[in-house]
């Protein structure tokens, strides 16, 4: 038992390894998480901009967190695809019959999912400094930024656990994906929610993506953050627990 | 009881209302090949499952390496590794990628050399550079054993390793089965067909209905045939004539 915790990080550091090793492998998973998010960036700047009123004039900071957001949302379509490919392949047997921690299996694949989403945030961060985003957020706020970033990609990554470890189909897998990909062009991240009508209005003002675009539009663009953060916060964290909760009932269940 | 690699007593497993296991007694000697045999349905997934500690058992004991499975689920896992019924490989990794996983997993010194020196031996080291996903099955199912062989744990587990393999690869696994036995590694297997078990087993176990109805040697078990067949041809009766047997008698009572 002492051996199985004492080597516990170097074992995640082989499950990391190993599932970055199948992202920078598919082609399909890499233009999924980074080109579509830049091209829809390219086509929102460039082609519908210039008629899009935010009332800033600078299109790219305006967007630029909504855009993460779905990078992140597609990004763990594939968490849940790799978890059930595992699941299927019979190699979690092999992992939980060998002598390591068992939720190293599972936990590899979480860790994965924040690694792998940083550095598809980080790039498309990159190219849209090339776009002309500028931000005069001070380190606390990038900091900020980047803390509810990961959290919001952690609420999404057990509900991928969820999705990956209970479906019965590849399809079924990646399906959960959708609706929240779709959920930010519903929210504030692309056009400011006053333009929207009634019912859609109040869907847009009232849902998570909302709060965690302004806050952290707000925290990039040096202003006070309000109620947003505290908001988006919530939103991620109850999401993330009950999120939790489920897939660690599920795991249990399915090993 | 030193001699012992596995002792299951009274095993009983149910999955809801399918009572799979029906209290499943045997022992397995060290060293040895050890032959589950049984249909498709019959538990030796189940029972794989349980001795590997994947699964819980509803009732009985089981042992593996004098461990219990219950109570010491990490000493058990210390001394066994499985190949399970379906290729437990990384298809998106290469050959060679895949035993270093697997030789970093359980914190051996080299694990550059255990991978070079099992693809040798597996006769893997021109593939050793592809995706899994270009390998035939036998050569997954090769790659899938050797990775069981990393670390050399004492007592290896096969569950139907040659299940869905052309001919010619069955004979490679069974080989490779028998040189694991050599060297002194025990080993567990299960199997739907009777020639295998009669061909690598130096004991045969058959499961059926949820109890073991036949324990015995290959030379024993065909004792147990009626030897009025013996007249018919020269020919000695294959395991599957001493398969039916039992089971008919078994189900005329
Ligand atoms: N997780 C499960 N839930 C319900 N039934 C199961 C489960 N696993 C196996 N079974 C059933 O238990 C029986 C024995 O299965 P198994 O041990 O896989 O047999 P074998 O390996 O001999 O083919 C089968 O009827 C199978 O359908
Ligand atoms: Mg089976």
């Amino acid at each position: 038992m002492e051996t199985v915790k004492k080597h516990f990080l170097s074992d995640m550091g082989v499950m990391l390894e190993r599932s970055m090793r199948h992202i920078f492998r598919s082609l399909d998973t890499i233009i999924t998480v980074t080109i579509m998010p830049i091209m829809f960036m390219l086509l929102f700047v460039y082609v519908f901009g210039g008629a899009i009123q935010t009332g800033t004039d600078n299109y790219v900071n305006y967007l630029l967190p909504g855009i993460l957001l779905i990078a992140i949302a597609s990004g763990i379509a594939y968490t849940s695809y790799r978890l059930f490919m595992d699941m299927q392949s019979g190699i979690f047997e092999r992992f939980h019959s060998m002598p390591i921690a068992r939720s190293t299996a599972l936990w590899g694949h979480v860790l994965t999912s924040l690694v792998s989403n940083a550095i598809s945030v980080l790039v498309i961060i990159l190219v849209a400094l090339l776009m002309g985003f500028r931000s005069s957020a001070g380190v606390l706020s990038w900091l900020a930024v980047a803390g509810i970033l990961a959290l919001f990609t952690l609420a999404l990554t057990w509900i991928a656990a969820i999705a990956g470890l209970s479906a019965t189909s590849v399809d079924g897998a990646g399906a959960f994906a959708y609706p929240i990909i779709f959920l930010p062009f519903i929210s504030s991240a692309f056009v400011p929610t006053e333009s929207m009508s009634g019912p859609v209005r109040a869907f847009a003002e009232n849902q998570p993506v909302t709060s965690v675009v302004e806050a952290i539009r707000a925290l990039l663009a040096g202003q006070p953050v309000g109620n947003d953060i505290w908001i988006a916060l919530a939103w991620c964290i109850g999401i993330m627990l009950v999120a939790y909760v489920f897939a660690m009932r599920v795991y249990k269940k399915r090993v | 009881m030193q001699n012992q690699a596995i002792q299951v007593k009274g095993l009983q497993k149910s999955y809801k209302k399918l009572h799979v296991l029906k209290g499943v007694d045997f022992e397995v000697e060290r060293s040895s090949i050890f032959a589950l045999l049984g249909s498709n349905g019959a538990g030796k997934t189940t029972v794989v499952k349980i001795l590997t500690t994947l699964l819980k058992q509803d009732s009985g004991t089981a042992t593996v390496n004098n461990f219990d499975v219950a109570a010491k689920p990490d000493e058990v896992r210390q001394s066994i590794s499985l190949t399970g019924q379906f290729a437990a490989v990384d298809e998106i990794l290469t050959g060679r990628e895949n035993l270093i996983m697997i030789a970093r997993l359980r914190h051996l010194k080299d694990p550059r050399q255990v991978a070079d020196d099992l693809l040798n031996r597996f006769g893997l080291v021109d593939a050793a550079d592809r995706r899994v996903s270009t390998y035939s099955g036998g050569m997954r199912r090769r790659l899938d054993i050797a990775m069981s062989l990393v670390g050399k744990p004492k007592i290896i587990f096969l569950d139907e390793p040659t299940t869905g393999l052309d001919p010619e690869a069955r004979l490679e696994v069974w080989k490779t089965v028998k040189e694991l036995a050599a060297n002194g590694t025990t080993v567990f297997l299960t199997t739907q067909y009777l020639d295998e078990a009669e061909q690598l087993a130096d004991r045969i176990a058959i499961l059926h209905e949820g109890r073991i109805i036949a324990n015995d040697t290959l030379a024993d078990l065909k004792k147990l045939f009626p030897p009025a067949k013996v007249e018919y041809i020269e020919k000695k009766p294959s395991l599957e004539e001493i398969f039916l047997a039992i089971i008919g008698k078994k189900e005329k009572k």
